[in-house]
């Protein structure tokens, strides 16, 4: 079947390999999706501004949920609170429960360094730690884990490739991961992410800064993860959505406006608000 | 007169004035740098290096005075500089939203424009008065708390301007927060706060105020921290000052090589800087 994603701007990738057509085989394939995370009236604030205004939501193992909606609608903020990075800023407070396997994670006891290591994290801009390719990677493996240094090669060659980027880096693993290009930087972030074996991988507007190729090798690496992880990207282009999500959830001003499969959400969806938006008539 | 023509006319105007302002200041600079070449060449001979400072008539050089120079910049540097990140550290990654940190860093704005001889005259009181005597130690601590506000202006600067993205992603895998500092973000500030240690010295390398209290001088070769130590500004001073034409000789030569010393310096920091802005 094929999807009406009409008129939001045309596809820009040059790739006929991968068709932006939404298969409707992957649930089945993969079995009864199982809930990895309960979202229960979560309200976030900054200072005293109320930037979710009671969202709840499940997010499922092995599956890649999407977030989409105008900007300011709170996707990034929602992403933000799931491996608790907003607890950095002074002034930034949530209430409501986020459940990671049953466990709260908000409640106050929550180590969280320990959770960070659980859930990774891919944000819009690469962010390459100041150090070689090879150690931008071992960095995080190095953290939780004692390895040998044999061992450690593996890792990082495992990640490396899981990302896609082995090929291009192998030979100079030991050059500045700032000497690498936009999407090379950010596939570099990805593998990073996934070498300390997280259960979470949270994408941030992941291709927003690469161009389409880097776009569609992530988007690859997405459906290539998915297999092991829960994922939740957040994004603005409708497209990404369309073809790399499972479920999509679409937020405006702070609520959860409608959550489904994505499927549904872009061919009837229940909302008018959502199919406005997917439409492109406002946002 | 259209408003297009005087508008021409005063940026002409506004031009003059201050090319006008940059000529005097470059013509003070080269006249200083000037007769500074023209006088402490002829001073630069190898005694210079190896001798000791005379007394008036005879042979010698200014090595004692160097050898102070170096070393109470060297132990003040050192004793400086960790205080300074550390508190720069404190100010850029800790602090924040805390009441302690603006406190601090207006302190630290304090004494960044203290004049020099406070801090001698202080140190003088703490330090020579119940000690006794004058010491190269004191002369050290003096210069080391000079070097303490601008290492920690420096450091503080050159931390802020590490993206928050890059602490987040260093967060987001689970760092505990001193491995983001010392793993990430001093590496990736890490020029810019050398550079800020640089100008630091180059700041020290010339003060005379901080010493006259605290290291006085020593007309003899004396490596005894616990003792007056000749260093060269306050030797230049003392020469300078004499009517003696072989030390008015040698104070020219000591100017001379401090001031190519801190010219050195400041271009070394300079060149740090842009490096550094170039790996960003």
């Amino acid at each position: 079947m094929t999807i009406e994603v009409a008129p939001v701007q045309t596809p820009t990738r040059p790739s006929p390999v991968s068709a932006p057509t939404i298969t409707p085989a992957r649930t089945a394939e993969r079995g009864v999706p199982q809930t990895k995370v309960v979202i229960k009236d979560l309200r976030f604030y900054y200072k005293n501004f109320e930037a979710l205004k009671g969202i709840n939501l499940e997010l499922y193992d092995r599956r890649v949920t999407a977030f989409i909606g105008p900007s300011g609608c709170g996707k990034s903020t929602l992403l933000r609170i799931l491996n608790r990075i907003y607890a950095l800023y002074p002034g930034q407070r949530a209430s409501g429960q986020v459940l990671v396997d049953g466990h709260d994670i908000l409640s106050p006891g929550q180590d969280l360094n320990l959770l960070r290591a659980r859930i990774g994290m891919v944000f819009q801009k690469p962010t390459p730690f100041p150090m070689s390719i090879y150690d931008n990677i071992a960095f995080g493996i190095r953290l939780y884990e004692r390895l040998s240094a044999q061992d450690l090669d593996v890792r990082v060659e495992q990640a490396l490739r899981r990302a896609a980027l082995w090929d291009e880096v192998k030979d100079k693993l030991k050059q500045s991961g700032l000497s690498l290009s936009g999407g090379q930087q950010q596939r570099l972030c990805i593998a990073r992410a996934i070498a300390v074996k997280p259960e979470i991988l949270l994408l941030d507007e992941p291709c927003s800064a690469l161009d389409p190729l880097s776009t569609q090798r992530v988007e690859e690496l997405i459906a290539e993860l998915k297999s092991d992880y829960c994922i939740v990207i957040v994004t603005h282009n409708m497209q990404q959505a369309a073809r790399s999500s499972d479920y999509t959830a679409f937020m405006y001003l702070g609520a959860m406006v409608e959550f489904d499969e994505t499927e549904s959400i872009f061919t009837h969806p229940r909302e008018r608000q959502t199919e406005d938006y997917i439409t492109g008539r406002f946002g | 007169m259209s408003r297009y023509n005087r508008r021409r006319a005063t940026n002409v105007i506004v031009l003059t004035l201050s090319l006008a302002a940059t000529g005097l200041g470059l013509l003070v600079l080269f006249l200083i740098l000037g007769s500074l070449l023209a006088n402490g060449v002829p001073a630069l001979r190898i005694d210079l290096f190896t001798q000791a400072t005379p007394a008036p008539g005879n042979q010698g050089g200014l090595a004692n005075a160097i050898y102070g120079s170096v070393v109470m910049t060297a132990v003040a540097t050192l004793i400086g500089t960790p205080i300074g990140i550390l508190s720069g550290t404190y100010l850029a990654e800790y602090g924040r939203g805390t009441a302690l940190a603006p406190a601090v860093r207006f302190i630290n704005d304090i004494l960044l424009s203290a004049p020099s001889i406070v801090i001698g005259l202080f140190i003088y009181q703490v330090m020579v008065v119940r000690m006794g005597h004058f010491s190269a130690w004191a002369g050290s601590i003096a210069l080391a708390i000079l070097v303490i506000p601008v290492v920690v202006r420096t450091s503080e600067d050159m931390l802020n301007l590490v993206p928050a993205g890059l602490r987040e992603a260093a967060f987001a895998l689970g760092t505990p927060q001193w491995k983001v500092v010392v793993m990430v973000t001093y590496r990736a500030a890490i020029q810019g706060m050398m550079t800020g240690v640089m100008l630091a010295v180059a700041r020290i390398a010339g003060e005379t105020a901080p010493l006259l209290f605290t290291a006085l001088n020593n007309q003899f070769a004396s490596t005894d921290m616990d003792a007056p130590m000749a260093n060269l500004p306050v030797v230049i001073f003392q020469f300078a000052m004499s009517p003696y034409a072989d030390w008015q000789r040698l104070a020219w030569g000591g100017a001379l090589l401090i001031t190519f010393t801190i010219l050195v310096l400041n271009i070394f920091a300079r060149m740090l800087a842009s490096w550094s802005g170039a790996t960003k």
